[in-house]
């Protein structure tokens, strides 16, 4: 499923929302999330799983194929852990 | 900023602020949207969001695992799990203000 099925799901179970202002609803929500890791914050949503944002210290990595140094600085990386009743569902 | 915590009720906010239905409206549509999002994963469906990331289900098989406090071996049976992956937008984006900007390092 992609963004514009997720849209056209939810606009077929809400006859009185335009198709447009779904896709506003589902931006909002992602854009909030998005901003809320950029500034370092934890998004928590119970049932569902949380993001938060990891650090990846600077260290000196090395090419695979030539075995040459190289410096891989300092980064941040999404993560995301799944919520206790998503992972029963998902084994239920 | 970081060390903020970023619940439902303020991601009702934001609809609510943006779009302009009401807040129990917005909270609806909310949970709406992780619903949707939750049934697509659980009938085995990726759910892919342009900018963002993909929600994917990965198999996993039988493996062994083992009790850390006593050392015991106990069989993990086979499960399935949900995986983000985040976009390279969003990773960009996460960078673009953590790394290059001004704020310190959030905790975790």
């Amino acid at each position: 499923m992609i963004k514009s099925e997720l849209v056209q799901r939810i606009a077929e179970a809400n006859p009185h929302l335009y198709q447009r202002d779904v896709e506003h609803i589902v931006n909002a929500i992602l854009d909030e999330i998005t901003e809320a890791l950029a500034r370092g914050d934890r998004v928590e949503l119970r049932g569902f799983g949380a993001f938060s944002v990891k650090n990846r210290p600077a260290r000196t990595g090395r090419n695979p194929r030539t075995g040459t140094k190289v410096a891989v600085t300092e980064k941040y990386v999404p993560f995301f852990k799944t919520g206790k009743e998503m992972r029963e569902r998902l084994n239920g | 900023m970081g060390g903020k915590t970023v619940t439902r009720a303020d991601l009702c906010e934001a609809v609510y602020q943006k779009v302009g239905l009401s807040r129990t409206e917005s909270a609806d549509l909310v949970e709406l949207v992780l619903d949707e999002i939750s049934a697509s994963v659980i009938r085995g469906e990726s759910v892919k969001l342009s900018s963002f990331g993909s929600f994917i289900v990965r198999s996993k098989g039988e493996r062994v695992g083992r009790n850390p406090k006593t050392g015991q071996e106990v069989p993990i049976s086979p499960r399935r799990v949900m995986v983000f992956k985040p976009s390279n937008v969003l990773k960009q984006r996460i960078n673009a203000t953590l790394v290059n900007g001004s704020e310190p390092p959030p905790e975790s």
